[in-house]
């Protein structure tokens, strides 16, 4: 049985053709585009490890912390999630991926594996160029101005010292924050915030671009504006992967749509048949 | 509780079980090989990963300045803790070790010889500790973008090269104001604050890479760096101290092997003009820049694809 699969799987490689598993609900029919792969997933498994999440069981004092150190016990504040349990798929050029499914299903763990921020527990992620993730915030300060972040956030995205001149402009524009640039972050609204983060993030170019929850920002008005970046900068990306809540979003921009469920792929296939069957799930 | 091999043979052993084959890695492998594909997580060649490093250093200095200027932005005094935290210390080590516990006789100038110990070392010890926590106290940020990971504790070494630059003007007031001269030697004042930074980078870079998975080591720290601290001389002569306890020479000599020793002696020849370290702590000094800075680095260079998975 499994000689005979792998042998199907590798003629279908052959035909350059997604090696699709038989018996899999996953519709072959779809029209896929049939271009060059540029991100291929191949039986990814990430595994977190997660601090300070103590059960029940154990009370959290000293006297327990030696005896499981004498009986030779990991540490109950140290938990492993699972959260990708062997998914595989390829991606192709002119790809707009989205990725749907309930909170905790894996998918923004799966876009920084994609990114190579997660390291595989298993398995592996191949990609053609550097797939970026879009969001800068973990590099931006609080305390600091938005002068100060606007740069920051620039140089942490590799951009040059020129290229940063040449793009503040057009960042403070676009966040439409006008003389709050000069505040602290931590005196902006959680909008103009938001907004901020946005417009820096999206100043670069990318070859894959990873995109997750960043059209739910913001007023009517900068919604609108953010999807035309959005849409912009597809053009310009080889592929585009984008996790929302808001399916509408999905089925206006993807071509493709993956849904993932406790980590694996329940489902892969062209936009109406999966939303369709996620609707009803 | 999950454990990791077990959740991943149960998750095999699941996908068997339903009729889902295992398949081999070798098509899709292939298949990524033949368009060219790169793996997404792949360790750069040491010259190409000095190369993106190069790349980052704007971001390397900016990090550093707002971390710098985000340090003290809530408190009322500022930026001037930076020159009141280095002084504050002196301070208290003057009271403890100058007059209670009367090691004043150790050197002609010991205010000289205090300070330039307290500002030196803590240069060394702050770089160490933030290093190890440079990793592990910035896993959003590894987890959101790319970058060679030894920006990271390269930043912060140079942030507190930053504050460093304060505290020895300050330092060197101070000097000048117990009676020193400013000399020609003053010269060599950057030479030693180099090697000092090379060894910090190099050490945080260790750290950095064994504070990235052993949690314990930020709790254990203070009292490696503590300890490091009384070994080193700071507020007594080492000489002076191993003679009256009658230790021999070489034992003196051992302790000023120890390179935050070396680097506190080095400055302290230039900047106390009756102090007379041993001849050869300048080789000491050079040694350990370099071997700290080469092995630091290639040590964290080796572990560079597995920072972030926490």
């Amino acid at each position: 049985m499994a000689e005979l699969t792998k042998e199907l799987s590798q003629v279908k490689a052959e035909d350059n053709n997604v090696p699709k598993q038989d018996g899999k609900a996953r519709p072959t029919a779809e029209p896929l585009p049939t271009g060059t792969p540029t991100v291929i997933v191949d039986d990814l498994h990430i595994v977190y490890r997660v601090y300070g999440a103590s059960s029940d069981a154990e009370k959290g004092n000293a006297a327990n912390a030696l005896m499981r150190l004498l009986r030779r016990q990991g540490r109950p504040q140290m938990r492993e999630v699972h959260a990708i349990k062997g998914v595989s798929f390829v991606a192709y050029h002119g790809d707009a991926i989205g990725i749907v499914g309930r909170n905790g299903s894996g998918k923004s763990t799966m876009l920084r594996a994609i990114a190579g921020l997660l390291p595989a527990h298993q398995g592996s992620v191949y990609t053609d160029g550097q797939p970026s993730l879009l969001g800068v915030n973990a590099a931006l300060m609080r305390e600091l101005t938005g002068e100060r972040n606007i740069v920051l956030g620039c140089y942490a995205m590799g951009m040059t010292p020129r290229q940063v001149r040449a793009k503040y402009d057009e960042i403070v524009d676009f966040s439409g924050i006008g003389e709050f640039v000069q505040f602290p972050m931590s005196t902006y609204s959680s909008g103009m915030g938001a907004r901020l983060r946005f417009a820096i993030a999206s100043a670069k170019a990318h070859d894959v671009l990873l995109i997750d929850e960043a059209l739910a920002t913001g007023d009517r008005e900068f919604k609108r504006k953010s999807q035309q970046r959005i849409q912009a900068m597809r053009a310009e990306a080889g592929t585009v992967f984008l996790v929302a809540h808001n399916l509408d979003v999905i089925e206006e921009t993807c071509n493709r749509v993956i849904w993932l469920h406790k980590g694996k792929i329940k489902m892969d296939g062209d936009p109406q048949t999966v939303l369709a069957a996620y609707n009803r799930a | 509780m999950s454990q990791p091999e077990s959740a991943v043979a149960d998750a095999r052993a699941g996908g068997r079980k339903d009729g889902t084959p295992s398949r081999g890695k070798e098509p899709l492998a292939e298949l990524a090989s033949r368009y060219g594909l790169r793996r997404a997580i792949a360790r750069p060649s040491l010259p190409a990963y000095v190369r993106q490093l190069w790349e980052r250093r704007h971001f390397v200095l900016t990090y550093a300045t707002s971390r710098n200027v985000s340090r003290y932005s809530s408190s009322m005094l500022g930026q001037l803790w930076q020159v009141l935290t280095p002084l504050l210390n002196a301070g208290v080590y003057y009271l403890m070790f100058g007059l209670i516990l009367g090691a004043r006789n150790d050197s002609d100038n010991y205010v000289a010889f205090l300070l330039t110990g307290v500002f030196i070392f803590s240069f060394t010890q702050r770089s160490v500790s933030s290093g190890a926590k440079s990793i592990s106290g910035n896993l959003s940020l590894i987890r959101a973008l790319h970058f060679p990971r030894a920006a990271l504790p390269l930043a912060y070494t140079i942030q507190e090269l930053q504050q460093l630059a304060v505290s020895m003007v300050v330092l060197l007031v101070l000097v000048l104001l117990t009676g020193e001269p400013i000399t020609l030697l003053w010269l060599f004042i950057p030479v030693v604050l180099l090697l000092q930074t090379m060894f910090n980078i190099g050490a945080s870079l260790v750290l950095a890479r064994i504070g990235s998975t052993a949690r314990d080591m930020n709790q254990l720290l203070p009292f490696i760096t503590r300890t490091w601290l009384y070994a080193s001389g700071v507020f007594y002569a080492i000489d002076v101290k191993v003679e009256h306890a009658g230790g021999p020479p070489w034992l003196a000599d051992i302790l000023y092997l120890n390179p935050a020793a070396s680097y506190i002696e080095f400055m302290r020849d230039i900047l106390i003009s009756s102090h007379t370290p041993r001849d050869w702590v300048w080789g000491s000094c050079v040694f350990w820049a370099v071997f700290a800075l080469l092995v630091g680095f290639w040590y964290f260079w080796r572990a560079e694809e597995r920072y972030g998975r926490g």
